[in-house]
């Protein structure tokens, strides 16, 4: 008997019980399209998250002070690091030759208020720079001008929020905004930026980071963003800058530096366990379906009893019969996989189209998985009823009717 | 050619064996025509699988054309069944979804005959019954005796050389029934070895020979007039 007599007659014996063939192969169909959808959201999620990330570029550097992991030579005594100053960034801008641009960042919150409307806001300290290293622009007026960044000046640039909330009619530029205690000079609105990483950049009023500094009266900085040329230097840069700063530092490693690719991978390794967790999930409502196929199976080998005994009788080898009752298993699980294919790829198009912003589209692996998958549980869960089947005595098979 | 020496079968049946049949020694020829009677539990049916190869002795010999069959394996028992060896049964035992065609193919496909060849054939063996005109029909389109007739082509249609009949008119009518003996003795002229288990003594005397079981044991065998008549 070959392959292709064997599909047809277990397509024929299909067609005989019709509707449970359909009954199980949509029972199937559901657990794979559990698995490819759910998959697709885990993948989606990946996605997005990791191109939020890149939209901070990826050629970026950037530096903390203090040592956020404990290695083996953490001090004994006392854990405060070393200051990040401006003097720091001077050093790195000086001596690092393949730094493209490197710009400070000083961070307070203060209430910001014009004429009787008041707000809190979160205040950036930096310099001029700090509008090439993070890809943005001003709509209105100028950013923070090129100064030394060891000199105060007056002057602020606002965020698109603090622009319509503080001066819903007026133009803002020339005009002068308290900031806590101190005045300034409003120079520029930066364009509409939107959320990156939980902070909303258009809530942001930005000013010189050395009255930022005296604002607020700190002594280190927040953060040093650097940016170099090309993605290949960075480690290399990296290596450079983090001996700079500990010859500086007294020898002490006492800053972090992070890259966007060592954030990205660790938010990629937690999604793709999510991703994988979702498609666990998934998997126990297929191994349900894989039983169920199971179950119709055994269903039809005990009703098609005597047709065995009659498919012996006129030659039929136990292998044969196997067989035959295996290939109903495996079209069975393979059709319930297809279609589950196609419900889980219109369940992701659906998604796509109901959120935009969430790229749901099922990553290649969990298609050819969910295929495999199908293939193997028509074998696994066909083979004990075609492993009965082909046992049963064809003289007691014969004689059921 | 069939020759038993001695054959036995015992079934264990809980902590009982059941002797269903005991030392059976008989040789039927080629071309032989016989019916093998007796009353119910008597090991007629028992005696038909063995002869078939459905079932395996407990002890004794089996050869068939010359070849011992009695300890062959599943595989190569199949391989008896499917060359030699034609069934038909008291209940048709047609597919329900297949045609009377494909019904008749089945036993070719088994055998790996190439599909165009098992047309031709197929249709050959629906002649010989008189069905050419059913071929597309399904079993439940069909009449009992037409049903037979389907399912004695299907045993034929390998070419084997002895045909097993089990009660072939015990669920038909007596006209159907005797078209039925009617067919079989054809093949039986051209040349099969045709056995026959039946209660019916109307059926068993038209056999050339008649063995009869009693009990397990072959209790009368020799032509059909001598059998005593009106014994059932």
């Amino acid at each position: 008997m070959t392959l292709l007599e064997r599909i047809k007659f277990a397509l024929q014996a299909m067609r005989g019980h019709r509707l449970r063939s359909i009954l199980t192969l949509l029972g199937f169909g559901i657990g794979v399209a559990a698995v490819v959808l759910l998959t697709a959201l885990g993948e989606g999620a990946r996605a997005y998250v990791t191109n939020e990330f890149m939209s901070l570029g990826s050629n970026l550097l950037i530096i903390l002070p203090g040592k956020t992991e404990t290695t083996g030579n953490a001090p004994i005594i006392g854990g405060t690091p070393n200051d990040l100053t401006l003097s720091d960034m001077e050093a790195v801008r000086r001596h690092v030759a393949r730094i493209r641009d490197i710009a400070p960042l000083s961070v307070g919150t203060a209430q910001v208020g014009y004429g009787d409307r008041r707000r809190q806001v979160t205040v950036f300290g930096t310099t001029a720079s700090y509008l090439n290293v993070r890809h943005m622009a001003v709509t209105l007026g100028e950013f923070l001008p090129e100064i030394d960044p060891d000199r105060q000046a007056p002057v602020a640039v606002i965020g698109q929020t603090i622009l319509r909330e503080l001066f819903p009619s007026e133009n803002p530029l020339g005009r002068s905004i308290r900031l806590g205690d101190w005045r300034f000079r409003v120079i520029g609105v930066l364009e509409p930026k939107g959320s990156q990483l939980g902070m909303n950049m258009d809530e942001i009023v930005f000013v010189p980071v050395a009255s930022s500094l005296k604002i607020f009266n700190q002594s280190s900085l927040f953060r040093l963003m650097i940016e170099v040329g090309a993605h290949s230097e960075l480690e290399d840069v990296r290596k450079e800058v983090l001996r700079i700063l500990s010859e500086r530092h007294g020898g002490e490693e006492d800053v972090t530096i992070l890259t966007q690719d060592s954030v990205i991978t660790a938010f990629n390794r937690i999604l793709a366990a999510l991703t994988l967790s979702l498609a666990g999930i998934a998997a126990v409502s297929l191994s349900v379906a894989g039983i169920g196929i199971m179950n119709v199976m055994l269903v039809s080998v005990s009703e098609r009893t005597s047709e065995i005994g009659l498919l012996k009788a006129i030659g039929a080898t136990p292998r044969d019969i196997q067989r035959v009752f295996l290939v109903e298993a495996i079209l069975l699980s393979l059709t319930g996989g297809l279609v589950g294919l196609l419900a889980g790829y219109a369940g992701a198009a659906v998604l796509g189209q109901a959120f935009p912003a969430l790229p749901a589209h099922p990553p290649l692996w969990a298609v050819a998985a969910a295929l495999l998958v199908s293939f193997g549980a028509g074998i696994g869960f066909g083979v004990l009823p075609a492993r009965r089947a082909a046992r049963l005595d064809p003289v007691t098979a014969l004689a059921r009717h | 050619m069939i020759d038993l020496r001695e054959l036995t079968r015992h079934y264990r049946v809980g902590d009982q064996t059941v002797k269903a049949l005991q030392e059976v020694t008989l040789t039927i020829p080629d071309g032989d025509y016989a019916a093998i009677m007796g009353p119910s539990g008597s090991g007629k049916s028992t005696l038909l699988h063995l002869l078939g190869c459905l079932d395996r002795p407990t002890s004794g010999s089996y050869r068939l054309d010359g070849k011992e069959v009695g300890s062959l394996d599943e595989e190569e028992l199949a391989e008896v069944r499917s060359r030699k060896i034609g069934f038909i049964f008291q209940f048709f035992h047609l597919v329900p979804r297949l045609t009377a065609a494909a019904n008749v193919e089945l036993p070719m496909i088994l055998a790996g005959v190439r599909p165009a060849e098992r047309r031709s054939r197929a249709a050959a063996a629906l002649a010989a019954v008189g069905l050419s005109d059913r071929a597309d029909h399904r079993p439940d389109q069909l009449s009992g005796g037409q049903r037979q007739r389907v399912a004695i082509a299907r045993a034929t249609v390998m070419n084997p050389s002895i045909l097993l009949a089990d009660e072939p008119t015990g669920n038909l009518d007596r006209a159907s029934g005797n078209e039925i003996i009617e067919v079989l003795q054809k093949m039986n002229r051209e040349g099969l070895t045709l056995l026959v288990v039946t209660h019916d003594p109307e059926v068993g005397n038209r056999a050339r020979r008649v063995i009869r079981l009693v009990d397990g044991r072959v209790a009368h065998d020799g032509p059909a007039a001598a059998a005593g008549a009106g014994t059932a």
